[in-house]
């Protein structure tokens, strides 16, 4: 505190030195040229990162996408450079994967169904229910399960699904429901759950920014809570949801760690890719398309919301 | 705010619901840790500590831990560079292309996974001719850190405005002193959290941590992908799985304290 008011006070005391000091006249100078050239410093700010994701990055897509036209030399399993159709025709013609990419875009859509019905009102309990107080624990604790390992949790729910002996299956026993056992259902629950804290995050914050007022005055005309729920709420932290469903929604068409481990013989795209990048990494890149394919026309379905912005 | 009674207990209903959901599996790990049964089964018969210990001394955990870090600190390290530099850029400047730089630095998380990695394993060992090795894994790991870096340090420029740096300038301080004596500081905290959660994606991450190392190269997900169909092991995943549901507490906590702002982990 004694050093700080010293620094505040020194220019007081003593005039102002009138010449440079000669110590750091180097970085001085630099300075303000860099001061007076906002290029520059942005050149120098861009330079590196730019360099790194293109270099890295989007070579590494532009290789794949042009990996899914090669072919692959049958003798020694090596990736030929020449153009070919092939692997796309493959992969289109063949109705098993077809049926796996429409399975694939099935569970990736009931994950995302499954996380607003469930995300969306803890989001909302959080944000407008809940006492002030409790808001940053029930935050934490929403949000410390992605940090558990995503393996784990996998793992977790194979313990909760398994045939005869999981935890649901006794949970259920006195009911005399049988667990789910390893399949679809599995696999839609444990990528719900994997994904869950992306969908509550940006609705939480969606719903944060929405002023209270507005939920009052659909009460105050008369409206039903479920009424200003649908008609108040929903519409004003659509761009929101939105957001939030792009990574559970993209994150589902890109798993197969999923499905190998809970799915039973529940075959996603990504375990086609995973079987055959070994074998055919040319093929493999053109399964490995159709998600990107998934993907482009649902960001395109979704982008007039406005929630790309948020991402 | 008035919400009918009845709203309120629905949704705070689905809101214990919701914690139930994310809770119960995560406890069931732990327990199971204890389980003495070799082979799962609810409820356990029997519980030891004998598998706490027996886990400490194997070898390859430990080494995969090791592993695990050693990536880990070279991907946050790039990834702090490039993300605090980008959040500087974007923040502080308009230009041509800032629209798809910024989706740029989503996209390899906000693509789905398999597709990011299998692009990186064809662009490292057909594009760039790279054998595969412990640094192709941290280059492929830095640079879907980036974002988490970035939006960190972006949030936190936004926050604090030019005024801070503008005053200091006023004073008589050049750009470098500027940035040592007031935006560093001022920005610290959010770097430290962004480090910490690009750590913690870096260490969590399985796909593209398959897809870019070579044989040998084993980092702690790729040991306990491995060794989950292992029936001898069991146990042994069962602790480590116990280990890391007590670690995830940790990065959260911290990152909170040091970060008021940032909430957003994994891939977020």
């Amino acid at each position: 505190m004694e050093h700080r008011e010293e620094r505040l006070t020194a220019p007081v005391v003593d005039p102002p030195p009138v010449e440079e000091p000669a110590r750091g006249s180097h970085e001085r100078r630099l300075s303000a040229a860099l001061f007076r050239r906002p290029r520059v410093r942005l050149a120098a700010l861009l330079t590196l990162p730019t360099a790194w994701l293109v270099l890295v990055y989007l070579a590494a897509l532009a290789s794949l996408l042009a990996t899914a036209f090669f072919s692959v030399d049958e003798f020694t399993n090596e990736v030929v450079r020449t153009f070919t159709w092939q692997n796309l025709v493959d992969v289109l013609s063949e109705p098993a994967y077809l049926q796996a990419t429409a399975r694939t875009v099935g569970i990736a859509a009931a994950v995302t169904v499954g996380c607003v019905l469930l995300g969306f009102p803890m989001a909302f309990y959080m944000a407008k229910v809940a006492p002030a107080r409790w808001r940053n624990l029930l935050l934490a604790l929403v949000v410390t399960p992605l940090w558990a390992s995503y393996l784990v949790k996998i793992y977790a729910w194979q313990a909760m699904v398994q045939p005869e002996t999981g935890v649901l299956a006794w949970m259920l026993q006195p009911f005399g429901l049988p667990g789910p056992g390893y399949g679809i259902t599995a696999t839609v629950l444990t990528l719900t759950y994997l994904w869950l804290p992306y969908m509550i995050l940006p609705v939480y914050a969606g719903l944060e920014r929405m002023p209270d007022s507005l939920i009052d005055a659909s009460g105050d005309l008369g409206a039903h809570p479920a009424r200003t729920v649908r008609s108040v709420v929903v519409p004003v932290v659509y761009p929101s949801i939105v957001a939030g469903s792009v990574f559970t929604f993209s994150l589902s068409l890109g798993d197969y760690i999923t499905a190998q481990i809970v799915g039973g013989r529940t075959q996603m795209l990504g375990t086609i890719v995973y079987q055959n990048y070994t074998s055919s990494l040319p093929f493999a890149a053109a399964v490995a398309l159709l998600p990107v394919a998934v993907m482009v026309v649902y960001l395109m379905l979704v982008r007039r919301t406005g929630a790309l912005d948020n991402l | 705010m008035r919400n009918s009674r009845r709203a309120r207990w629905t949704f705070g209903l689905v809101m214990a619901l919701g914690l139930a959901f994310v809770y119960v599996p995560l406890g069931v790990v732990l327990i199971n840790s204890f389980n003495a049964s070799t082979v799962f089964a609810w409820p356990p018969q029997e519980l030891t500590t004998h598998w706490w210990t027996a886990t400490i001394g194997n070898e390859g955990v430990r080494a995969a831990v090791l592993t695990s870090f050693e990536v880990g600190l070279v991907a946050t390290t790039a990834a702090l560079l490039l993300g605090t530099l980008l959040a500087f850029a974007l923040g502080r400047y308009t230009f041509f292309g800032r629209h798809t730089l910024s989706l740029l630095v989503v996209l390899p998380i906000a693509l789905p996974g398999i597709v990011t990695a299998l692009a990186f394993r064809t662009g490292f060992r057909t594009f760039l001719g790279l054998e595969l090795s412990i640094w192709t894994v941290a280059i492929a790991h830095a640079t879907f850190c980036i974002v988490v870096v970035y939006n960190n340090a972006l949030a936190r420029l936004r926050r604090m405005g030019t005024t801070p740096e503008e005053a200091s300038m006023d004073l008589g301080a050049d750009t470098f002193t500027t940035f040592r004596l007031v935006t560093f500081p001022l920005l610290r905290g959010a770097l430290v959290a962004g480090a910490l959660l690009a750590f913690g994606l870096s260490f969590d991450e399985i796909v593209v941590t398959l897809f870019t190392a070579p044989p040998g190269v084993t980092t702690l997900p790729i040991w306990i992908y491995q060794n989950l169909s292992r029936p001898n092991q069991g146990p042994v995943v069962n602790v480590v799985a116990a280990v890391l549901v007590l670690a995830s507490i940790l990065p959260i906590y911290l990152s909170q304290k040091l970060s008021g702002e940032s909430t957003g982990g994994g891939r977020l």
